[in-house]
């Protein structure tokens, strides 16, 4: 356990990340504001100014030139980050494929906000999921505290040479980005001690000599070039090859971390909570799975055996860790704050039904869509759906599979 | 009698949806000015309102899309030029509109202007410049003037501004203005002029940001910037926009390029006609 004396302040969600970047001696940033990621990057700019930190700061005219900008500086072996949500992750498409595909290890926060139309500056994933399968690694997190120590993380995974992947902390909008919470932070000798330099791996220059993986004109290499069928699917092949990779990673630099800040997020990719015995469950992303647990806590008193499993690690996808968790649970309800329109049911519960396919006893799963555009999931509501799930296993029958939890019919 | 029939109504209260009242606009903010110059217009030019289609981005001033009373779409940021251009051209017996922010239109939306401009299709802009991006909650833009402060230029902004005049005028505009919002009976006079104009044209209107950039710049109340316009405003009409300056100690006003020129829709259809007789003429 940890001796380093740490420093309890009164943080929103955007400070505490913005606090971790600092902290994390980046090099590059460049951003274009949207709501209700503004205050990591204002915050950020208060430090640059005020001269804390020695960061190249770009404000760009607009979310695609931000990542692009973000790319060429970490291309260069800068450590980068960046943030956005919402619209402006949208507008990142084509770049965040371009950014895993040149093996960027970019550091990015999202604040999970909905996408038009209708407008709307709230809470949903539809953001982040849309872009699943981008190449990027995503951690979603539960409260500010996890924030800022996934940040700190995060750079270590992105940059890890057997990883080499651009990372998402995802973090609710406003129920995290704008609330105030107390957060415990490391030192920054602690921090810029746990993350180390940006290490640079060697590549095959274009003469068969070993160079490091760097836009640098003493070692002249091509990043991003052509490759037609000849050679694209090889660089595709890796990227799955750096993914699995990150399972192991990311479990190795969460322990790490917990050695030094005494702070554990289950094992790094899935968090459990009363679901060794638990004979209904729920599973989740993000802040939703606070309330869970207090109601979880309610259950537990009465006597019923209810549990959690929170998904940290959206991708890669924990697929092992989650079928050994969810073994033994009989009936299980999964949360989607966002939809695949059309498509039966949410990404989260596309996920989990597909991990628990051919599973010797496969429970019950409903998928319940709840909170878009930033609708409130209160304690009662969520109550509801174990109730439900209790039903279920009392008739031992799923009427309705995907489900829609607090919205007008 | 009912209390709502007791309470005075805004002459222009028509145009306007009510059921979207009160507006989010801080006490002060030049957005309120813009938008009742554009309606007054609209009224004085008897202009039929089934023909009027009002696009906006996002932003501040991009709300403006969603309170005027006339068929309208609130587009995604920076991308009020493209859904217009795209509205003119299915109809063209539309008169297209684009209210929009400093940032939506010069910065995201940067390259839709210039291009649209270029092609000279027939939309009016009307840009609300405050200099900052307002609704993000004040971080500096392209129209940002050297030197000035925002929440992400805590120490002064190094970043040289556009001037959004030169810019029009350079990319193809064939009408195109600027005015402060004080100057509200030449703001309403050019606006009408846009509209009666076939082509490109932009009417700059600079407009006081009180809560946000005019606070961090130290510039005063609303009224005190109203004042400021009032003492450095020079009007120049016909000035070479390249040289048309917004300074600290200088606004340059006016109308600055009204030229006549076919505009994009114009030539296609020509051109669709042309084709069409030859095709006829071989058949
Ligand atoms: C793709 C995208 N990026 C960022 C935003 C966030 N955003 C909303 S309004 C705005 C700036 C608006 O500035 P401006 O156009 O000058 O209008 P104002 O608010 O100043 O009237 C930004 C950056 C967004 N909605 N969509
Ligand atoms: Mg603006």
């Amino acid at each position: 356990m940890t001796t380093i004396k740490q420093n309890t302040l009164a943080l929103n969600g955007d400070e505490a990340v913005a606090l971790a970047v600092k902290q994390s001696d980046v090099d590059v940033v460049a951003a274009y504001p949207i709501t209700p990621q503004t205050i990591i990057v204002e915050k950020f700019s208060e430090y640059i100014a005020d001269g804390e930190v020695e960061t190249e700061f770009v404000c760009t005219e607009s979310e695609h030139s931000a990542l692009s900008a973000c790319l060429t500086a970490s291309a260069t072996g800068a450590r980068t980050f960046t943030a956005s949500a919402s619209a402006g992750l949208a507008l990142m498409h084509e770049i965040l494929y371009v950014t895993s595909g040149c093996r960027a290890p970019i550091v990015m926060a999202i604040a999970n906000r909905a996408l038009s139309a209708p407008i709307n500056i709230h809470c949903d994933h539809s953001d982040s999921m849309a872009e699943r399968d981008s190449g990027w690694i995503q951690i979603y997190v539960e409260n500010s505290q996890e924030a800022y120590d996934s940040i700190i993380q995060a750079f270590r995974i992105a940059e890890h040479p057997d990883v080499l992947l651009p990372v998402m902390v995802c973090l609710d909008a406003f129920f995290l980005s704008h609330t105030l919470e107390n957060v415990k932070t490391l030192p920054n000798e602690a921090v810029q001690e746990f993350i180390g330099d940006r290490q640079i791996p060697l590549v095959l220059g274009h003469e068969g000599e070993k160079v490091p993986f760097k836009l640098d004109p003493k070692n002249p290499i091509t990043i991003g070039p052509l490759a037609l069928y000849d050679y694209y699917f090889e660089h595709k092949r890796q990227q799955e090859e750096a993914m699995r990779e990150a399972l192991r990673i990311i479990r190795q630099v969460h322990n790490e971390f917990a050695e030094t800040s005494g702070r554990k997020y289950g094992n790094g990719l899935i968090e459990t909570y009363h679901l060794e015995d638990a004979e209904i469950a729920t599973v989740c992303v993000g802040s939703t799975a606070g309330t869970i647990k207090t109601v979880v806590d309610q259950l537990r008193e009465q006597g019923v055996k209810a549990g959690i499993l929170r998904l940290r690690t959206l991708r890669p996808l924990p697929f092992s860790d989650i079928k050994k968790a969810l073994e033994g649970v009989k009936a299980l309800a999964v949360m989607d704050r966002s939809n695949s329109f059309g498509g039966h049911g949410g990404p989260v519960f596309h996920e989990i039904r597909h991990v628990l396919y051919g599973t010797h006893s496969t429970p019950f799963v409903v998928n319940y869509i709840f909170g878009l555009g930033g609708r409130d999931m209160p304690q009662n509501a969520i109550l509801g759906i174990y109730r439900d799930l209790q039903a279920i296993l009392k008739t031992e029958r799923v009427v309705e599979d995907v489900r829609f939890a607090g919205v007008r019919e | 009698m009912k209390e709502a029939d007791l309470m005075l109504k805004h002459p222009l209260a028509k145009y306007l949806r009510q059921e979207r009242m009160p507006h989010i606009w801080c006490e002060g903010c030049g957005n309120g000015i813009l938008l009742n110059s554009f309606l007054e217009g609209l009224d004085e030019l008897k202009q039929n309102l089934d023909r009027i289609v009002v696009v906006s981005g996002i932003g501040c001033i991009g709300r403006a899309a969603g309170y005027i009373n006339v068929d309208s779409f609130h587009t995604t940021h920076g991308r009020a030029i493209p859904f217009a251009t795209g509205v003119k051209l299915a109809n063209p017996n539309l008169k297209v509109v684009v209210i929009s922010g400093d940032g939506d239109l010069f910065a995201i939306g940067g390259n839709h202007f210039i291009h649209a401009a270029r092609r000279n299709v027939d939309i009016k802009v009307i840009c609300a410049n405050n200099f900052n991006y307002g609704m993000t909650g004040g971080q500096y833009g392209p129209t940002t003037p050297l030197g000035s402060w925002t929440t992400t230029t805590p120490y002064g902004n190094i970043e040289h501004p556009f001037n959004l005049v030169h810019l029009a005028a350079a990319s193809g505009a064939v009408y195109v203005a600027r005015w402060t919002t004080l100057q509200v009976r030449r703001l309403k006079n050019s606006i009408k002029k846009a509209l009666q104009k076939e082509g490109f044209s932009l009417v700059e209107v600079i407009s006081p940001c009180p809560e946000i950039f005019d606070r961090y710049n130290k510039l005063g109340t609303a009224v005190d910037v109203m004042k400021w316009f009032k003492l450095i405003s020079q009007v120049k009409h016909g000035y070479d926009p390249a040289k048309a300056e917004v300074a600290k100690n200088k606004i340059i006003v006016g109308e600055f390029v009204d030229i006549e020129k076919p505009s994009y829709g114009r030539l296609l259809r020509e051109m669709t006609a042309n084709v069409q007789d030859k095709l006829k003429g071989e058949k």
